[in-house]
């Protein structure tokens, strides 16, 4: 049904065979796509196949090097620099633009406060920006400053933003990337009621779940070609996986394998608490992958950062192979062992001005040399290694971490925490905003990790991940680890139940 | 195949290309520049006596400013440093006048000692302020900077300390004064600092620390490094350096007073920017500094020479080339 209404409905923005070059490497291939008013349009396509170029394009960030952007059917030179929102184009960035210290009545007005003889309106911008949010459906106070907000409510002020702009269309990077499941669900609702009012969404995603979920049309790149657009109706997650690699995905998760019940407890938390989280215990097994799930906010990041000692703890205590560690020394419990793999590879995990080889070696830099003084030469030989070990594709080795596609950091990241050897390796978000290639590429590693004798932590929001890889799933709520999980007992009715309150462990 | 590999070649020329980073060259242009401006206003200028002499008293704002390259790259700052220079060489000059050791020799070399340890110990105060304490450093050297210069001023009762023993003198004074094969002590100096701290800088486990903890705290942190320590101990080798540059100081002139080392921290801070360290943090060019040292001096000097301007202008010429190296910084990064 939709996609007849939409099929009828006229294209408001349109690419006609537009190609980008960035240094003389083509990264689009004359690439078309129409936008129709009232639809929602996936993008997709694995890391690097030239999404977010072709965004920036579509919404003036940069220009095409060849072809022609159609707007109501005229050919149009999108202005620069975010300029483009007064004609209504306005992109969500995957990082968000928000100054944490300014309320939401701010934020939504930044640059274009309103004015009474010269005199800042607050009245009139508070009451428009309360109206904006309430045409949402946002519960959200517009006087809140915006740190006092949760990851979902300022996704929402973005999307306020952009309709208090008289957007037509919105570009949407990775939306739900930081979402969990319900504030995933009240954001596709008001994306669906603007929709309905005519406004176009461009969704890029790797959530294919959602794409199929959320979207009426899909378009799909690969390689800065162009491969597809089809209605979303006539795909499935399968053939859209398909689509995007090019080939089979024989099976996204390797075989789980189990330890054996006496292999050795490696790992003992037990009472950890923090001023956030209470009396967490669990243990972990030599060759053991375990799960934790839960809400994004419910405490598993914090769990694990204090058993790391990137964190202070309030009591309990940690063992690694039968040894206590101190609490927050994070020095002498990576010397036991136990690295912990952050999950924001950009601010915590990777030096973004510094090449591949500084970031590879900088946890490990005690192997390359005597007496603090480091030979290149080994170091040089660890990035070979790694990049071999950890299929770490790029073009010139000299570049910058931060110049590298999110899979290839991912997979850097990785490698710099596996550098230090460790027997234990907590993963915080194994493969936030990276394609479904790489996806299955670091879940084997996991695999090939826990089957050479480590254990592993996977710390989760994406369930399909903790179900696929973990033998056992700790669900955490509200600071607590409220249930485990066992075999059949993973899947996503059960983790959803443990994680929203209605089911809890008897203690 | 074909195709690939020619696409493989060029990438690598244009790579070699784009790694000539502007910023790390820019300071050796200007340097290069100011040389020839100099022979230009003024054919004395471009003597080997003349630039000699430049260089030798470029020495101390060089050997601080190299101090100020681990502290600066580390991500913090250091006010403290002039006032820092007069405290310690005061500390020293009255301990050699104290007369405690009666051979003249042994008693230089105790001071030597003596001043090494206090700069340490200096450079390990504002560390602990501004880490254990975390006081912002601008902010702790600034107090810092206050009390030593307050020092100073106490400890010379508002006048001078002069050196007393002539003994000494005429031992120690060989250290300014003197040259090893031809080339000035000061110079000798300038470089040996220089060439330990590059070798620390881009060599050593602790140097590459100092850059990643200037980057960026919290990757450092979550790679098991200790912050804390590293700051802790770029603070220590600023107070080092600065230690060695008092023991330049004291036999050149022989004495301190309250205004001894002032706006040297303008001098040295300048020389890091000119010399193309990143003020932010995360990249440390000892090299650049010593370039930028040397910029400082030649200014100064064509200003000398060339009666183009009022000698008694020169803080702000170098307050100016502080601003105009910083603006150049940041268009060279933009660019890159």
């Amino acid at each position: 049904m939709e996609f007849d209404d939409a099929g009828t409905a006229p294209v408001v923005l349109a690419a006609n065979r537009v190609s980008k070059f960035f240094n003389g490497v083509q990264v689009l291939f004359s690439v078309n796509f129409d936008l129709r008013a009232g639809e929602i349009h996936a993008l997709v396509g694995e890391n690097g196949a030239g999404k977010s170029t072709f965004v920036k394009i579509m919404s003036g960030f940069e220009q095409p090097s060849s072809g022609e952007i159609l707007l109501d059917g005229k050919p149009v030179k999108l202005p620069p620099n975010g300029a483009a929102e007064a004609l209504g184009i306005v992109i969500i960035h995957q990082e968000f633009n928000l100054a944490e210290h300014l309320t939401v009545t701010e934020s939504l007005f930044l640059g274009r406060e309103l004015t009474r003889f010269g005199v800042l309106d607050r009245r009139t911008m508070r009451s428009e920006t309360r109206r904006v949010l309430d045409s949402l459906g946002a519960r959200i106070d517009e006087n809140a400053p915006i740190s006092s907000l949760s990851v979902a409510d300022r996704q929402m002020v973005e999307i306020a933003k952009a309709i208090s702009k008289d957007a037509r269309v919105i570009f949407m990077d990775e939306p739900t990337a930081v979402l969990s499941t319900e504030e995933t669900a009240v954001l596709f609702e008001q994306v669906r009621r603007l929709r309905d009012k005519g406004t176009s969404f461009v969704f890029v995603s790797h959530k294919l779940n959602e794409v199929l979920e959320l979207t009426d049309r899909v378009t799909v790149l690969r390689d800065g070609q162009w491969v597809k657009t089809a209605p979303t109706s006539m795909l499935d997650g399968e053939s859209i996986a398909q689509l995007m690699v090019g080939r089979e995905l024989s099976s996204l998760y390797p075989a789980k394998t189990e330890p054996d019940v006496d292999e050795e407890v490696v790992l003992s938390a037990a009472g950890i608490t923090t001023g956030f989280v209470r009396d967490a215990s669990f243990e972990v097994r030599r060759g053991e992958i375990i799960g934790f799930s839960g809400l994004v906010g419910s405490g598993r990041t914090e769990l694990m950062e204090a058993v790391a000692g990137l964190r202070p703890r309030l009591s309990g205590e940690v063992r690694i192979h039968g040894t206590q560690m101190p609490a927050g020394d994070v020095q002498a419990t990576n010397a036991a062992g136990l690295a912990y793999m952050t999950k924001d590879r950009k601010s915590k995990g990777l030096l973004l001005n510094s090449k591949m080889m500084t970031n590879l070696t900088l946890q490990s830099l005690d192997q390359h040399g005597r007496y603090g003084y480091l030979s290149v030469a080994s170091e040089e030989r660890a990035l070979e290694r790694a990049r071999k070990r950890f299929d770490i594709r790029v073009r010139d080795r000299r570049v910058v971490a931060g110049r590298m596609s999110g899979g290839n950091q991912q997979k850097l990241l990785l490698a710099k925490v596996m550098e230090t050897e460790p027997q234990i390796i907590i993963i915080d978000e194994p493969t936030r905003g990276i394609d479904v290639g790489t996806k299955q590429q670091i879940y084997h590693f996991i695999s090939a990790l826990a089957r050479g004798g480590k254990s592993i932590i996977v710390v989760s929001s994406e369930l399909p991940e903790v179900i696929g890889l973990c033998s056992r799933v700790g669900v955490m709520r509200e600071g607590r680890i409220v249930g485990w999980l066992e075999g059949e007992e993973i899947n996503e009715q059960e983790i959803m139940r443990y994680s929203a309150g209605l089911k809890q462990m008897a203690s | 195949m074909g195709s690939e590999k020619m696409e493989q070649e060029t990438t690598a020329s244009r790579s070699f290309w784009s790694d000539i980073d502007m910023r790390a060259v820019a300071p050796f242009i200007a340097l290069l520049l100011l040389l020839i401006v100099g022979a230009l206003a003024n054919p004395n200028f471009i003597s080997i006596t003349n630039l000699s002499n430049v260089a030798t008293r470029s020495a101390f704002i060089a050997i601080i400013a190299v101090g100020a390259t681990f502290v600066i790259s580390s991500g913090d700052l250091d006010l403290s440093v002039g006032s820092m220079l007069a405290f310690v060489a005061s500390l020293m000059i009255l301990f050699m006048n104290s007369g405690v050791i009666a051979d003249p020799l042994l008693m230089l070399l105790a001071a030597v000692l003596f001043a090494t340890v206090a700069g340490t110990l200096c450079g390990l105060f504002n560390g602990l302020i501004t880490t254990v304490g975390k006081i912002e450093p601008f902010i702790a050297t600034l107090g810092t900077m206050g009390i030593y210069r307050g020092l100073t001023i106490w400890l010379a009762e508002g006048g001078a300390i002069t050196l007393r023993s002539p003994d000494i003198q005429e031992i120690y004074g060989p250290v300014y004064f003197g040259s090893i094969l031809g080339v000035p002590v000061p110079i000798v100096c300038i470089l040996a600092v220089t060439l330990v701290a590059a070798f620390v800088l881009y060599r050593t486990r602790y140097g590459r620390h100092v850059v990643a903890v200037g980057s960026n705290r919290d990757v450092a942190r979550y790679s098991g490094i200790n912050v804390d320590k590293v700051r802790t101990i770029a603070f220590m080798a600023q107070g080092l350096c600065v230690a060695i540059a008092v023991l330049l100081y004291v036999p050149r002139l022989g004495s301190t007073s309250a205004t001894t080392g002032i706006l040297w921290e303008l001098q040295a801070i300048t020389a890091v920017v000119v010399g193309g360290t990143a003020l932010k943090g995360g990249a440390g060019r000892v090299w650049g500094t010593i370039c930028g040292a040397f910029i400082l001096e030649l200014v100064g000097n064509i200003m000398l020479l060339s009666n183009f301007i009022s000698e008694y202008l020169i803080a702000t010429i170098q307050g100016s080339i502080i601003i105009i190296a910083m603006l150049v910084q940041r268009t060279l990064t933009r660019k890159s």
